[in-house]
């Protein structure tokens, strides 16, 4: 039995270091290869050797999928393919390729310079593990080898970022990364056809909450800046140089303008900058109105939004700064923050989720004297705020994508366990589809049932077409056929044709059967009667009587004849071959009870009639018919071997040729002879 | 949709021939159940009998004299102007049409676009013939194509023309005219240009795709477009069933400027390869002429002259830009201003800057640093370069001369080009060079005549030459090239020239405008899927090795196109021989039907087995093609041939199942 098994190595039942293996067809393809932001020991990455204990990772893998910039799906992959060992395909969309090695590099200075750590990935393996990746583009159908292929769809999670569906033959599944399911400032809708997958793999980060609306959110957010800046306090807004902060430079920046205001915006220098210069060049990425009025004004390329520059921050006065990194762990944003946070008139915005360890976390937790290096203690006395501008699908857009995609199931992953267990419940009840959140490390496997193509052969299913169209023919039929397996190569014909290739004759099995009747009349009477008696009898077949005598019932003959001297017996010769099997014996029998038949018996079906497998008894008999009719092209079975015919003496003169020869019988060795009935 | 059968009609591929114009095709092909009109190009060499729509007033235009016939009757002269020699239409410049009544256009299911300059006779079939599909181009495609009709009909609408001219297009009067007038076909067909309306409108039509997209079309086609290779978000088109496939390649490059490269492997394997768009200056080496066109420009300079670079706001001027940007330091002309003037320059220029995406590598990776793809960019902010909507507001204010212009349009009959000839074309010192290829630059300059600027032509086309042609169709190897008629025999002024045309086994067929081909496709199958439950009911036996069969009696189920095969239901309650009831209308008709047989039957071992079987006296004669066996006892004779069985017997159902049995022990069914 097919199926498709899922083992997430990280972002199970948990948010950070997202890497979800899936197989499906035989095909093994890794989702995401991020780094966990809350450990700094092994935990952080994940455990490849789930994968292969010893050999190359790249004998298990298929290929690798990267669903978007950020660190925890994206931050394990130099260790992964220089330090693990992996060669194969990389994939992820061209912006994510153009800013990914960029944070990569800012990862590892951070761990390396900042933090002194040995044996990390050096810049050298981020430039190698870049060389492996293939840049896709949305909706290209990109294969990779003859059976696996991939699509990536808009995700609208930050630039760049996409869903990918996984295909192999008519099995599919879809992961999501991180998405979002309403436009904002800068990025469209993430957006996915009706593709029907196996398995959707979707993020929860917010399976549990459905979020005011998005106005009422900035407006909060502008008050509070607002009022800060006018009371003379400065604010800070750590973000992470992508994503983010765009969305929020675009808020403040038209919010300026709009109220004429004069107070200075910085952002911090270094990432930011080259960052406003990726999203002017990947316009496309966009939304819809960006796209259509960057020529006129490219909303990236600010007027009220400078560079920052550290001696900046000992101005008097009011301003507001977006610092790095978003956590308030290091650099910049937290160099800030030591400065400012004495002040009450000052305050910080945290507009993402901060985890546990970092600055952010603590003081977002409540935390208000930080014990910072060399027990020095900040006291922390300026305002700190909270405020979700993290882009992904709450639960209402998740469940809205699980709708527009259709899935057979879904999996829940990136997210935490009890959020998770609420959304699976209401997404079993509510769209009736079943629903697994698998621990890290935990299987889950999905039997699937994929259909077979084959090849039809066009004059086997357009024969079948044909009677399709027929008014009568409404109800379903069947279809008759020899299915050729070469190699992979599967094609459906009919059974002549198959016949025909293989360079195999058909053999032909007839069968006749000799029914004895009391009757003194002349052949051709008798056979005349048996005509007009089949004829009333058998109502929905087509009886015929041939010019030299003999009886057709559909492609049955039927002929008189007088086997001996004695004149009060005759026999009936029945012929048909071994596909007419069931209606040759059907008529044996009737013409054995004779006249006791007045009501016939309902017919079996006329499924002979059907054109599938026996298309050569198609339709009543004409001479024309049968003159081009496979045995009445061929001689009389029995007509070659008369000379030599032992049984001519003995029992065979009473056979009479059943089509065109005239060779006439001569005696039966007849017993059970039945009444004489057609009178 | 049409009716099924259409489906699997052998020879209801089409090809219907709309346009004459070799590199500004627009074809319908009519494949499986689906009617795709394959690009959609506008013919605008008909503007050239037309007289220059000039933006300033022009004395010299508006004097030239009326023409007249040779008995001297005038009545034509209000239409008809004649300069050096030359007659023109006097009249709001007119487009040739694709053809619109070869095949009813309301019946076109799709449009799939090819590059910018092959959709520009858009508006007038979503527009104008009850077309109700969808249009499928690629972003830049889109993107660019819109700035180019926006650019097209800017330049006719800001020179308001009240006069239309009809009276020479009469039949009777056409041909007393001298030529090419006289010559010019279809000109009952020539329409002026659309409105933004109508423009905005049609491209609301368009549905954006990516490459390699794989777009299904009511389930019995799929269509993907492929890179090209010779402009930004350029196409080529694979049209397919499982069974058949079409390539249509149009307009497509080898040399490696800024699009990315064309994708070849991907037309492998077609039944039919249609080729239109192959470069239109087939002597001309791209690259020599880039070189010229730089020494032109700068000897022109030097000696105090400007030049004037009739172009297309897309395309060919990012490479002369970005050839330039590398030239005019080394060439000391750094001083030089350059301008480009359009009113979609601006739109242009930043549009070439964000679709990293569909450029060749270099360029991509640029983007990754991040800078952008083009140095025009570098250009325009060192004041190297400026661009301006047209010639009036701040132009005239910054003008300085010497200097370098690119401004269209390539045909000299409109946009700003026209006042630029007027103001130049009096001193020889000025220089005019023509690098775009579609217009003969003889016919471009003849209303400008008599002209002292010197004229220099540089045609530059990327697109595919017939040395091209023959290596990628070696590589593809398509069973039927399809190509235009201009294709298959040497160009009319260089007939001796063997090499400039197509040369395929089996030979090319070709098309001509209005005409109709039918495709040579030898279709045999079609995909039909076999449900998983009725795929395991099937036993396979091995016949020869490596092939296997299986018989196969199941439902056919046909919807939207797709075939289905489902296990029978099963069969009705057993019934017994006599009390038989007619199986009700709605339950399938699902009799076991009786395969047929094959294989040969050894006497020997029958005649044991019949005795196995508890016959005696049995005896065998042997005849002139093979045995009898006769059951003296059971009165039973079995005649048994290479290929067919015959037994004849006593009306004994039980013998004759018994017998009937044991030959099939000797047979394969099918």
């Amino acid at each position: 039995m097919p199926e498709i098994r899922v083992t997430p190595l990280g972002a199970g039942q948990d948010v950070g270091r997202s890497c979800i293996l899936v197989s499906i067809a035989g095909k093994n393809v890794m989702l995401d290869c991020g780094m966990h932001m809350g450990f700094n020991d092994d935990r952080r990455f994940p455990d490849f050797s789930y994968i292969t204990q010893n050999g190359r990772l790249t004998d298990f893998l298929d290929c690798v999928i990267i669903s978007h910039f950020h660190l925890d799906h994206c931050g394990a992959l130099p260790y992964f393919s220089e330090m693990v060992g992996y060669d194969g395909p990389i994939y992820m969309t061209h912006p994510t390729q153009a800013i990914c090695p960029i944070l990569l590099e800012d990862y590892r200075k951070i761990a390396v310079d900042k933090k002194g750590e040995a044996n990390f990935f050096t810049s050298q393996m981020i430039k190698d593990c870049m060389k492996k990746v293939v840049a896709v583009h949305l909706h290209q159908t990109v294969q990779v080898d003859d059976e696996l292929e991939i699509k990536a769809y808009y995700a609208g999670h930050v630039l760049g970022a996409a869903m990918f569906q996984i295909k192999v033959g008519s099995e599919s599944v879809v992961y999501t990364g991180d998405y979002n399911m309403t436009p904002d400032r800068h990025l469209g809708a993430a957006w996915i056809d009706k593709c029907r997958p196996n398995l959707l793999i979707t993020e929860s980060t917010y399976a549990t909450t459905i979020r005011d609306s998005k106005r009422c959110r900035e407006r909060d957010f502008l008050k509070k800046v607002h009022e800060t800046v006018e009371r003379g306090g400065k604010v800070l807004i750590p973000v992470f140089a992508l994503g983010r902060a765009q969305e929020l430079c675009i808020l403040l920046e038209t919010f300026w303008e709009r109220m004429n205001l004069k107070v200075p915006i910085y952002f911090s220098t270094g990432l930011t900058e080259k960052a406003n210069h990726y999203y002017k060049l990947f316009i496309p990425w966009t939304n819809q109105k960006i796209r259509k009025t960057f020529v006129q004004r490219n909303m990236f390329e600010f007027k009220h939004i400078k560079a920052f520059d550290r001696a900046f921050a000992d101005n008097p006065g009011p301003m507001v700064v977006f610092a790095t990194p978003g956590m308030l762990h290091a650099g910049q944003s937290l160099q800030i923050f030591r400065k400012w946070a004495g002040n009450e008139k000052n305050m910080v915005i945290m507009p993402g989720y901060c985890v546990q360890g970092t600055v952010g976390h603590k003081i977002l937790s409540g935390q208000r004297k930080l014990e910072m290096e060399g027990r020095q203690v900040l006291e922390v006395k300026m305002q700190v705020e909270y405020m979700s501008f993290s882009a992904h699908a709450d639960a209402k857009g998740i469940m809205q994508l699980v709708g527009q995609a259709e899935p057979e199931s879904v999996l829940l992953v990136h997210g935490e366990a009890k959020k998770m267990e609420f959304l699976k419940q209401k997404i079993e009840q509510e769209l009736r589809v079943s629903c697994y959140m698998p621990a890290n490390g935990e299987t889950v496997t999905l039997p699937t049932s994929p259909s077979i193509p084959v090849g039809i052969s066009l004059g086997l299913l357009k024969r079948e077409m044909v009677q399709g169209l027929l008014p009568e023919a409404k109800k379903p039929r069947l279809l008759h056929g020899t299915l050729i397996m070469k190699d992979s190569n599967f094609r459906l014909v009919s059974s002549e044709q198959a016949l025909k290739e293989l360079g195999l004759a058909e053999h032909q099995l007839r069968f006749t059967c000799r029914v004895h009747l009391h009757d003194t009349r002349k052949e051709q009477e008798m056979a005349l009667r048996v005509y007009s008696h089949l004829k009333s009898v058998l109502k929905d077949h087509c009886v015929q009587h041939l010019p030299d005598g003999s009886v057709t019932v559909e492609s049955i003959l039927i002929q008189a004849a007088a086997p001996s001297e004695d004149p009060g017996t005759k026999v009936l010769l029945v012929s048909w071959t071994y596909q007419d099997e069931e209606l040759g014996s059907f008529l044996t029998s009737l013409l054995k009870k004779g006249r006791h038949l007045t009501q016939p018996p309902p017919l079996p079906s006329p499924s002979w009639t059907e054109p599938g497998l026996h298309f050569r008894t198609v339709g009543a008999l004409s001479e024309q018919t049968l003159r081009s009719h496979p045995w009445g092209q061929r001689p009389c079975v029995m007509c070659p071997p008369r000379q030599l015919f032992p049984a001519k003496e003995k029992l065979g003169s009473g056979l009479s040729c059943l089509y065109s020869c005239a060779w006439a019988p001569k005696r039966w060795l007849g017993q059970g002879v039945p009444d004489s009935s057609f009178q | 949709k049409p009716s099924i059968l259409n489906n699997c009609g052998p020879s209801k591929t089409r090809l219907y021939c709309l346009s004459g114009h070799p590199t500004l095709p627009c074809n319908v092909l009519k494949f499986k159940s689906t009617t795709i009109m394959l690009d959609c190009g506008l013919d605008m060499t008909s503007t050239l009998n037309f007289l220059p729509l000039p933006l300033v007033q022009s004395p010299r235009l508006s004097s030239l004299p009326g023409w007249s016939l040779k008995d001297g009757n005038a009545f034509l002269d209000k239409e008809l102007k004649e300069c050096s020699g030359h007659v023109f239409v006097d009249s709001v410049p007119e487009f040739c049409l694709p053809e619109t009544e070869l095949i009813d256009l309301s019946t076109v299911d799709v449009i799939l676009i090819s590059n910018y300059h092959c959709m520009m006779a858009l508006p007038y079939i979503t527009e104008h013939t009850g077309f109700t599909g969808t249009v499928y181009a690629t972003e830049p495609t889109v993107q660019i194509g819109r700035l180019l009709m926006e650019e097209l009909v800017n330049f006719i609408e800001r020179v308001p023309k009240a006069q239309s001219a009809s009276l020479w297009k009469n039949k009777d009067i056409q041909r007393l005219l001298p030529s090419p007038l006289k010559d010019a076909v279809e000109v009952s067909t020539w329409r002026r240009c659309y409105t933004m309306q109508e423009v905005n409108s049609a491209l609301s039509k368009i549905q954006l795709v990516g490459y390699s997209q794989k777009i299904e079309l009511f389930g019995a086609v799929q269509v993907t477009p492929l890179s090209s290779g010779y402009a930004l978000g350029s196409s080529n088109w694979i049209i397919q069933s499982h069974y058949e496939k079409v390539s249509y390649v149009s307009g497509s490059s080898l040399l490696t400027t800024h699009p990315q490269p064309m994708d070849q492997a991907s037309l492998k394997n077609s039944d039919v390869l249609v080729l239109t768009g192959l470069t239109q200056i087939p002597t001309a080496n791209p690259d020599g002429m880039v070189g010229e066109f730089c020494s032109n420009l700068a000897l022109t300079v030097r000696n105090g002259g400007n030049v004037l670079v009739p172009c297309y706001p897309s395309g060919v001027i990012y490479d002369l830009l970005e050839c330039l940007y590398q030239y005019i330091d080394s060439a000391g002309l750094s001083s030089v201003p350059l301008y480009f003037i359009s009113p979609v320059a601006n739109s242009s220029l930043e549009f070439s800057q964000i679709f990293a995406e569909w450029l060749c590598h270099n360029k991509q990776s640029k983007v990754y640093l991040p800078e952008p793809p083009f140095p025009h960019a570098e250009l325009i902010q060192t004041n190297k370069l400026k661009h301006y909507p047209s010639i009036h507001g701040d132009f005239s204010n910054d003008f300085r001369q010497p200097c370098v212009v690119f401004t269209g349009h390539p045909s000299l009959r409109f946009g700003d080009v026209v006042h630029f000839m007027e103001l130049w074309g009096k001193s020889s010192l000025n220089t005019v060079i023509f690098t775009e290829p579609d217009f003969s630059y003889l016919e471009a300059l003849a209303p400008y005549q008599p002209l002292a600027m010197k004229c220099i032509y540089c045609p530059i086309d990327t697109r595919l030459n017939f040395i091209q042609v023959s290596k990628l169709l070696k590589e593809v190897q398509p069973l039927h090239v399809v190509c235009p008629e201009q294709y298959t025999q040497p160009p009319p002024a260089q007939s001796h020239r063997m090499d400039l045309m197509i040369d395929c086994q089996p030979p090319a067929m070709s098309y001509r405008r209005a005409e109709v081909l039918a495709l040579p496709f030898k279709r045999r199958y079609e995909k039909i899927e076999i449900m998983p439950e009725l795929a395991d009911s099937l036993v396979p036996m091995e016949i020869k090795p490596g092939i296997s069969l299986a018989t196969v009696s199941a439902v056919l189920h046909t919807k939207d196109n797709k075939h289905l095969l489902q296990p029978p239901p099963r069969p009705a309650q057993p019934t017994s021989g006599k009390k038989r009831k007619r199986v009700s209308d709605d339950v399938p008709d699902c009799k076991v039907l009786k395969p047929l047989l094959s294989g040969s039957i050894p006497v020997e071992q029958f005649v044991q087995t019949l005795e196995k079987h508890g016959f005696s006296d049995i005896k065998v004669e042997d005849t002139a093609k093979g045995h009898i066996v006769l059951l003296q006892e059971a009165e039973t004779l079995i005649q048994i041939e290479e290929d067919s069985t015959h037994i004849i017997c006593d009306n004994d159902e039980m013998l004759r199942v018994r017998l009937r049995d044991l030959v099939l022990k000797f047979l394969q069914k099918f």
